[in-house]
């Protein structure tokens, strides 16, 4: 398991409220994922063609390409928040159902905001939707992982930027999700807050053997942070870069490997045609 | 320190005012019949306290006020809800609330008087109209304005239903409504002050009123300075509401407070 050192702040969650199938030690507690080509359109505008992505089960994938290319809706996809036009998603073998709130759905997904309720504390915040009498002290653990126990009583408004989006993390990990969905969530921070939690969310995701698929604009993020990744454009997977095999052992051990990698990707996604009629900056 | 200053320093007009009052009474410069002397005042003031007379007025004032207030506000409320949250209802409702919000509440007077006389429910009637409307708008606004992507979240952690409302939807909504809550509380005494001088059997508009006749300047002062504090009551009600409610907005009361 590729250990990001930071300061570890994960406690392995005591699996008391987990349906006692999983093993985190044995196998990966994350689900794979397949999209088999899939084509989706809002009206006349095509977003995803024919798309084809496999990924393993406790897989760290990171997505980038152009603004407006479909990253978000390819995650939008992922948590059956919206319907391909032609082909099929599965989790593990099965059809996703939507992410409609039930509260053991496997999926969850974070955004560039926070999104935290700004009139409920930090706890009543991670709370929200879990069910059963010990879901404080699980609240509070969740809050441990992510270094803010202390801040639990406090409203959103008070912490910063990296802090609400720590807050967001421990909302969407407290319900054991086995796939989480990353949109940006580190694009509004600023450098080194964003290089704090970069290692945080690589540790926690990790240490749960989640699969994990981010979308991101910052290709060393992606570098640094995935196992594997890709590289959408005109609606389809055109690059898929294998991070591990190129980097075996400690990442932070090979340096010039990852600026070398961080490079030609870069290069990739310039030398790439424009998105058919630039579109704007959607979120 | 400071603060303190800035605070006392508003009551100096105030205080300038009573003093040059004071002395322009005195002097004979101002005659009784046109004002009577501040103390003159204060005099009538607690002699009404005293014979229990005040406070039958008052009573009866506040009892129409807070009638009005709470059918009229509660509708709007209850309205604005239903449209904000339920699109039919805005197609069916809204616009026709519209239109009738530009009525004046006053303009109606006539018409009330032709349906319910001048008893008490024409008057508790005229402030429910007049504090139907701000609520009414504000809280369909404040619904309507409720952050979609909080609404998203809450509903892809499970929270819909009821709850949907009462943990995301109306606390989004309140600072809205508090707002409404606030332009009703000052409509509400405008319009029970007209509504009152107009004919009523008790209440502080009858006191004013009834003054008049005997040319008892002082006591029609005695109304007017009642009116006064009664809306700085209501306006500091709502000031400690929104303080209340809204606690999370200034986040450094949170010490405060126990949270
Ligand atoms: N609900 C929608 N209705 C219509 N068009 C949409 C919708 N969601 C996204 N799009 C369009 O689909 C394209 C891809 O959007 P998105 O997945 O958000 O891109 P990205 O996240 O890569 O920036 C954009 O051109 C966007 O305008
Ligand atoms: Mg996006």
């Amino acid at each position: 398991m590729t250990a990001l050192t930071w300061h570890q702040l994960d406690r392995p969650h005591h699996g008391a409220h987990v349906t006692a199938t999983v093993s985190t030690q044995d196998r990966p507690h994350g689900l794979s994922l397949a999209l088999k080509a899939i084509s989706l359109a809002f009206g006349q505008r095509r977003v995803l063609h024919t798309l084809n992505l496999q990924v393993a089960a406790g897989q760290f994938v990171a997505v980038v390409g152009r603004s407006g290319c479909g990253k978000s809706t390819l995650l939008r996809l992922l948590a059956g928040l919206v319907q391909p036009s032609s082909g099929q998603v599965t989790l593990d073998g099965q059809p996703v159902q939507a992410a409609d709130g039930s509260p053991d759905h496997p999926v969850r997904l974070m955004f560039q905001e926070a999104r935290l309720l700004p009139w409920k504390s930090v706890i009543a915040n991670v709370m929200l939707g879990l069910q059963g009498t010990d879901a404080r002290v699980r609240a509070l653990q969740a809050l441990q992982s992510v270094d803010l126990a202390d801040r639990a009583d406090e409203w959103p408004t008070v912490l910063s930027g990296g802090q609400r989006q720590r807050v967001a993390l421990a909302r969407a990990l407290v319900h054991v999700p086995r796939v989480l969905l990353l949109d940006e969530p580190l694009g509004a921070l600023d450098a080194l807050t964003r290089r704090e939690m970069q290692a945080l969310v690589g540790d926690l995701c990790r240490a749960r053997g989640l699969t994990v698929v981010l979308v991101t604009h910052d290709i060393a993020e992606a570098v640094a942070l995935a196992d594997r990744v890709i590289l959408l454009e005109h609606g389809a997977v055109a690059v898929d870069v294998d991070v591990a095999e190129h980097l075996p052992g400690r990442r932070e051990d090979h340096p010039l490997v990852l600026a070398a990698l961080e490079h030609q990707l870069l290069q990739r996604v310039l030398s790439g045609a424009p998105a058919s009629a630039e579109a704007p900056t959607a979120t | 320190m400071q603060q303190r200053l800035y605070r006392l320093s508003a009551w100096l007009p105030v205080l300038l005012l009573l003093v040059g009052w004071h002395y322009a009474a005195q002097s004979d410069w101002l005659s009784a019949r046109v004002l009577p002397a501040p103390l003159a005042v204060l005099k009538v003031f607690v002699a009404l306290a005293a014979s229990g007379e005040l406070l039958v007025h008052l009573q009866a004032s506040a009892a129409r006020a807070l009638a009005g207030l709470v059918i009229g506000g509660g509708l709007g409320f209850l309205l604005g809800v239903l449209t904000g949250v339920w699109r039919p209802a805005e197609l069916l409702l809204d616009s026709s609330v519209q239109m009738l919000r530009n009525i004046p509440p006053l303009a109606m007077t006539p018409l009330v008087i032709l349906w319910f006389g001048i008893d008490e429910t024409a008057k508790v009637f005229i402030v429910a109209i007049g504090t139907f409307f701000p609520l009414y708008l504000n809280t369909f606004h404040g619904i309507r304005s409720v952050d979609r992507a909080l609404v998203e979240m809450a509903r892809s952690y499970g929270v819909r239903g009821v709850n949907l409302y009462w943990q995301v939807i109306l606390p989004g909504a309140l600072p809205n409504i508090l707002v409404g809550l606030r332009f009703a509380l000052g409509f509400m005494w405008v319009l029970l002050i007209v509504a009152e001088t107009l004919a009523a059997p008790s209440g502080i508009g009858y006191l004013t009123m009834n003054a008049r006749e005997f040319m008892q300047t002082d006591v029609v002062l005695v109304g007017i300075l009642l009116y006064a504090l009664l809306g700085k009551l209501a306006d500091v009600l709502a000031s400690l509401l929104e303080r209340h409610f809204l606690r999370w907005q200034s986040p450094g009361a949170l010490k405060g407070g126990a949270a």
